[in-house]
């Protein structure tokens, strides 16, 4: 019987729009084969069912926002052997992390008439800013068939296969016309993260970095290249400050304040 | 039974939905006094860091606002935008934008129905494993939204946040001869949504009725999709019916600019979604709503399936007020989607230019879609270079949170009623399929579910 136990699984969600989960129910065809080789046994947005931890691996979405949710990730990660972080909101606080460059009070006044009734954190911090993560898989959203050798390298017992250079290599690969090059096109392809097949040039649209920073970049010597194809410093700005805003290469390079050294989890966690 | 006070019944992390939540039921002897939706998904001002972007962002950025509807933000923020600018998206563009919104209704209503809400009427937990005992309706639905995101991808380069999506359309436009396979695809997708008709037709629907107004886009002519003017069709007691009538009554309608004057969002303690009225009223958008108020312009495909489905047949001005049969209506709306796809695709020619210049111009501009789960209406005020000074977002969620919690109550009281001292579980499960008739969706409004009972 134990010879034949089936991995336990989570799914976890934090601040964010439920994509990166949902990716995991787009795999049509992988879907019912996967779940035959696991054992989900938390995975609120698709079975009720919720059994009890210890977890071989959670999957994390969404970034830490609220006093609870920094108690909660700790509470996740000491039930959890591996834990895997899935998309920019976990991984770079996402979206939500536009707060950090703000008043977080101003925008709960912009958006609530009555503010005292929300609990929120002034930071949206990645998952790996809480607790210790075992691998990150980027993008916004994460792209499937990245999830699916994530999931099979760890039933498989070893690491994934997750390059971590460009989308220009995934540009060249597909052929695809360089865009700056070719049409003087604003792309951030050589500074972001490979991983959605260089989906935007493919469809003659310059990169806008949803996967994030990739793993060696030079801001100060590509920033010019954007300038010279017509970007404002203003029009920088925007670009690096959306799904990835506080991956620190991106934060940087958009002239953000240092983030806190600590996110301001409320009280120490207690170990369960 | 011994006599009960008063005491709260607390139904915790609500599941099978998108985001987070957890409800309240307070319980007075045998009475409910009070349904309460607490949605705790943290906020994540969309409204305010829209403020200081460019009038060309709000597609890709709301796009983020909700992974099982992304294409529906996208749509509305153009359309407001587009309003501002003075810019009429018409012909072959506009057409393919219905098609892309196809895919999106087509995906993300198969998954409603096959993976969150099916399982409620056959006593399972979730689809996985409802798959191994209704292993080919599993496999079918995935096929479905299998074509819709074959649309979605096609046309927006990745189903869940497309990026092909632009003010005035798209980056690039799709040949004839790349859009010409999917016409297959949508034929195959179209008998199995048929017969997934036929499949919820014979789930056990328990006797409910919405006396709520129903609000939802008309576009005569058109099921509307992807715009048309906001239209509201009265409450069954404000014509001395009972809420369960299957009677059409008078609709008044209003002009997207409108809208903010007749919808009115307001705050209540422990929740982060913002409730919403309608003149002063519940109201209730969705698949209930777009069926009464558009339901004779349904594809004749679509029309027969509802009729065969016993939904009666709505060009005789027929309705459903039946929250669980939802379901139901959802299915049709993959049909009339699927052959409205076949329909553009079959018709397609490439437009000379994949989009329109939309200079930025200082205003306000309007845009209202029909989200898979209702009503989504967006607003933005610009400057004169395009950069957005103001933003307002009222997602379908937030404005059926109000009815949702009166049909709640509604659901709870006659299962109390039927059983005095039910167990919590029970009660649970029967809230948490109340909820599910309506949406997976709570993170556009601010997921799920805890229950609580309070008991006096």
């Amino acid at each position: 019987m134990s010879g034949e136990r089936r991995p336990t699984m989570a799914v976890w969600k934090f601040a964010s729009c439920d994509g990166c989960q949902l990716t995991l129910l787009d795999c049509e065809d992988e879907l019912l084969p996967l779940a035959g080789q696991l054992d989900i046994r938390y995975f609120l947005e698709a079975t009720s069912a919720a059994g009890p931890g210890p977890y071989d691996l959670s999957l994390v979405e969404g970034s830490v926002t609220t006093p609870q949710d920094a108690e909660r990730i700790q509470h996740i990660r000491s039930v959890s052997r591996h834990l895997v972080t899935i998309g920019a909101c976990a991984t770079a606080g996402g979206i939500q992390a536009l707060r950090d460059f703000a008043d977080v009070e101003e925008y709960l006044s912009i958006v609530y008439a009555q503010p005292a009734y929300i609990d929120t954190l002034a930071h949206s911090t990645a998952i790996s800013r809480n607790v210790p993560v075992d691998f990150e898989l980027r993008g916004c959203p994460i792209d499937r068939g990245q999830l699916i050798e994530v999931i099979t390298a760890f039933l498989s017992g070893r690491r994934p296969h997750i390059p971590d250079h460009s989308v220009c290599f995934a540009c060249k690969r597909r052929g695809i016309v360089c865009l700056p090059v070719a049409n003087g096109t604003p792309c951030l392809g050589p500074v972001t993260h490979a991983g959605c097949g260089a989906l935007c040039p493919a469809y003659g649209r310059g990169c806008y970095g949803c996967f994030g920073p990739s793993a060696s970049v030079n801001m100060p010597a590509f920033i010019p290249l954007l300038h010279r194809d017509g970007m404002s410093d203003t029009d920088v700005t925007r670009v690096l400050r959306t799904f990835n805003a506080t991956a620190p290469e991106f934060a940087d390079a958009s002239g953000a304040p240092p983030a806190p050294a600590q996110p301001e989890a409320p009280d120490p966690p207690e170990e369960s | 039974m011994t006599h009960r006070g008063s005491r709260v019944l607390h139904v915790g992390a609500l599941s099978r939905v998108e985001g987070e939540g957890e409800l309240r039921l307070r319980v007075d002897g045998a009475r409910i006094t009070e349904a309460r939706l607490r949605i705790y998904e943290p906020p994540r001002f969309f409204e305010a860091f829209l403020r200081g972007r460019a009038h060309t962002e709000p597609p890709d950025i709301t796009a983020r606002v909700c992974g099982i509807c992304p294409v529906a933000y996208q749509m509305s923020s153009c359309q407001a935008i587009e309003d501002v600018c003075g810019v009429a998206v018409t012909g072959q563009l506009a057409a393919l934008r219905r098609l892309l919104y196809c895919g999106e209704w087509i995906e993300s209503q198969t998954l409603h129905i096959h993976l969150l809400h099916a399982p409620d009427f056959l006593g399972h937990s979730g689809a996985i494993e409802m798959a191994r005992h209704h292993r080919p309706h599993v496999e079918r639905g995935l096929r479905i939204k299998q074509a819709g995101n074959a649309i979605v991808e096609l046309l927006g380069g990745r189903a869940i946040h497309p990026i092909n999506v632009k003010l005035g359309g798209f980056h690039r436009v799709p040949t004839r001869t790349e859009l010409g396979p999917l016409a297959e695809r949508l034929r195959r997708a179209r008998e199995d949504a048929w017969h997934t008709v036929e499949w919820v037709a014979g789930f056990d629907f328990p006797d409910a009725g919405a006396d709520e107004e129903f609000l939802a886009l008309a576009q005569p002519g058109t099921y509307a999709m992807d715009s048309g003017i906001p239209t509201a069709m009265a409450a069954p007691s404000s014509a001395g019916l009972s809420p369960e009538s299957s009677r059409a009554l008078p609709t008044r309608a209003f002009p997207v600019r409108d809208f903010e004057r007749h919808v009115a969002e307001y705050q209540v303690p422990g929740s982060t979604a913002l409730y919403s009225s309608l003149d002063g009223k519940r109201h209730l958008t969705g698949p209930l709503a777009r069926y009464a108020i558009s339901g004779r312009w349904l594809s004749t495909v679509a029309r027969e399936a509802a009729h065969a489905a016993g939904l009666g047949d709505p060009r005789h001005g027929t309705v459903c007020r039946n929250p669980f049969r939802s379901i139901l209506v959802r299915a049709v709306e993959v049909v009339h989607a699927l052959e409205e796809a076949l329909r553009l695709v079959t018709d397609y020619s490439a437009p000379a230019v994949p989009s329109l210049p939309v200079p930025p111009r200082a205003g306000t501009g309007y845009g209202a879609t029909e989200a898979p789960r209702g009503l989504l209406y967006h607003r933005y005020v610009l400057d004169a270079q395009g950069t957005i000074t103001d933003a307002a977002l009222i997602p379908p969620t937030a404005q059926n949170q109000s009815a949702i919690e009166e049909h709640l109550r509604h659901v709870a009281q006659s299962f109390l009623d039927r059983h005095p001292d039910p167990d919590d579980e029970q009660l649970r499960l029967l809230c948490e399929r109340a909820i599910r008739n309506h949406d997976p969706c709570i993170s556009c409004s601010a997921h799920f579910l805890d229950l609580t009972v309070e008991r006096h």
